[in-house]
């Protein structure tokens, strides 16, 4: 056991570093404290990874392959490398996690306010205050299903559900549904609610198209390969955007090929623009579904190019499959613009329409005006704070849990030398 | 993508232009723009609109001139067709919008245009507007609006642009989303 994890049992109190959620990241992150025996308390709300617990879907699985799950000090080492980690498998990873690095951790200890106290913080919990002089924030990056405005207008009759409250089709009412989103989340409850014998209607906005396998290895592969996961945040041409784009059409299984719109298409689903209003129990969509899937259809054909050309001067460039180019997303001419919530015929509303992080805790003022923490790279404004585990916080690997050991090697460093200096 | 080395030019200050976007992200209030126009009935069908002054980076701004507008209906309405109908002038205003859009989005990628044409076409069942069936739609059924672009860059290049130009086009988000209308009338 490592001297911080000798601190596991100690009364709330005066610590150099108070880590807030034992997911992944903070998992990672403590890890990496321990190793510079930086003394330090992870708090948690539930249990170990408790996101994955409470606030994931039932048949969902990572979508990054078992080889890719690593974490300091630490990688998968089952049997199947090439296969996706189902929720249970998730959650006993990360649980073999914390007790393999001994993180200190409390758990069923909420977090409810963390403002500022001389040159630290203070953070109060539900099971006493603790003082500290950095934080690392790491409470996730969805913790909020997001719902539009427009949401406040949908007629009474009909159900609606977000990703958090969705377990599985069994709990659709008989009927037609409307599936707001068309990101991984969007795609893959659409797939499953279709596959369950209901009618589905998707209303598609801006994606990112992207097939599972390409020329023979997973996507993952190649977008590591390729040297895309690994582009920093200070290097990508519009920061904003990479860290609010949509997660890809992804789904963590080996069939389909890929999980895009014609393959729901395929299966009877019918696309209509994004949701832009409902007015007198008729929904509105946009008219530009035809552009938004132009858009995704370059954009995917253009990273393709990116993996050819790397595969193209690889020593392993014999062993790839034929270079492969995909139908374009096919979109009706006639696409519906309108669809009655009053009918009948839709009896149900899946928002796949984005998560967000909660911040409600946090009285120091670092949050910009859409209520995100104003950082570079991880190194939040308020001095001696961190946060992690965000998408593209450092790379544009940053949210996956392969992702998180550069990110908590650099911040810890960042952090050892804020805790000796003060200078942040 | 360099501004300095390139020799592209389609006549678009897009340096400017990341500048008012880096700008306008700092002071976002200075982003709210009120257009206008005014418009004056002729005769008949006829009316002439103008437009000459907006608001925006708060505070009032002018065009170097005034602008004005004819519109009327063609004769086999029975009108003197003095002007682009006002369904036309819908057309107008997204043909230039989406190419403006273009011009920018081609300079901040390199490209150099030689040429782009648009043509537009706008489907109208016009028994919406006489009223003589109800299920029929006033406005477009559906409009195409068909590019030929010379410039150096490969099909899929020139794709992308006109595909990026659409995404950001005000005239485009106007037309393909609804919108809350209010009319007032004083006497």
């Amino acid at each position: 056991m490592t001297d911080a994890g000798r601190d596991r049992f100690r009364p709330a109190g005066t610590i150099d570093v108070v880590v807030i959620g034992a997911g992944h990241a903070g998992l990672a992150t403590s890890y990496c404290l321990s190793e510079r025996s930086i003394e330090h308390v992870v708090l948690e709300r539930g249990e170990v990874a408790n996101s994955w617990r409470k606030e994931r879907w039932d048949s969902l699985t990572l979508l990054t392959p078992n080889w890719q799950s690593t974490l300091p000090g630490f990688r998968y080492s089952g049997d199947d490398p090439d296969g996706f980690m189902s929720m249970p498998e998730v959650i006993r990873f990360i649980s073999d996690y914390a007790d393999f690095s001994a993180a200190p951790v409390r758990t069923n200890t909420a977090v409810t306010s963390v403002r500022l106290n001389g040159d630290g913080y203070q953070v109060t919990t539900n099971e006493g205050t603790w003082r500290c002089r950095s934080l690392v924030i790491a409470s996730g990056a969805c913790n909020v299903a997001v719902t539009p405005a427009v949401a406040d207008a949908i007629p009474a009759t009909i159900n609606t559900l977000t990703p958090h409250e969705y377990h599985g089709p069994e709990q659709i009412e008989a009927g037609g549904v409307l599936v707001v989103g068309a990101s991984a989340t969007g795609m893959q409850l659409a797939d499953e609610i279709q596959r369950a014998g209901h009618d589905i209607t998707i209303a598609v906005g801006e994606h990112v198209r992207m097939p599972r396998t390409y020329r023979g290895r997973d996507i993952q592969f190649w977008l590591d390969a390729a040297g895309i996961l690994n582009e920093r945040y200070d290097e990508v041409d519009d920061i904003v955007r990479a860290r609010r784009l949509p997660s890809p059409q992804l789904v963590g299984a080996h069939e389909p090929a890929m999980l895009d719109l014609n393959n729901l298409t395929d299966n009877g689903a019918k696309l209509v623009g994004r949701l832009m209003g409902v007015r007198d129990g008729v929904a509105q969509f946009s008219g530009s579904l035809r552009n938004v899937c132009a858009l995704a259809d370059l954009k995917m054909h253009r990273m393709l190019d990116t993996m050819d050309e790397w595969a193209a001067t690889s020593p392993q460039a014999s062993q790839f499959e034929a270079i492969e180019r995909y139908e374009r997303t096919r979109v009706d001419a006639s696409a519906d613009l309108t669809l009655s919530l009053k009918d009948g015929a839709i009896r149900t509303i899946v928002w796949a329409t984005g998560f967000r992080p909660d911040y409600s805790w946090l009285d120091v003022p670092v949050l910009d005006r859409k209520g995100r923490i104003r950082h570079d790279g991880g190194v939040a404004e308020s001095p001696g704070m961190y946060v992690v585990g965000l998408p593209v916080l450092r790379r544009r690997k940053s949210s996956f849990i392969h992702g998180t050991e550069d990110d908590v090697r650099d911040l810890t460093s960042h952090l050892a030398d804020y805790l000796d200096h003060g200078v942040a | 993508m360099s501004e300095s080395t390139s020799t592209v030019d389609n006549g678009v200050n897009v340096a400017a232009l990341l500048e008012a976007r880096e700008a306008l992200t700092a002071a976002p209030e200075g982003a709210k723009f009120t257009w206008r126009a005014t418009c004056d009935w002729k005769e008949g069908t006829h009316s002439r609109s103008s437009v000459e002054g907006f608001f925006g980076l708060g505070e009032e701004q002018k065009h170097i001139t005034e602008y004005s507008f004819d519109t009327d209906h063609p004769e086999i309405f029975a009108s003197a067709d003095k002007g682009a109908t006002p369904v036309e002038m819908v057309l107008v205003g997204l043909a230039g919008c989406l190419t403006a859009g273009i011009a920018a989005v081609a300079q901040h990628r390199d490209i150099q245009l030689k040429s782009v044409k648009a043509t537009l076409e706008a489907a109208m069942d016009i028994q919406g507007i006489l009223g003589i069936d109800a299920d029929v739609r006033t406005g477009f059924d559906d409009i195409k609006v068909h590019y030929e672009i010379d410039a150096d860059a490969s099909q899929e290049d020139i794709e992308a642009l006109v595909a990026q130009s659409q995404k950001r086009s005000a005239v485009f988000d106007i037309v393909t989303n609804p919108t809350n209308v209010t009319v007032a009338v004083n006497k």
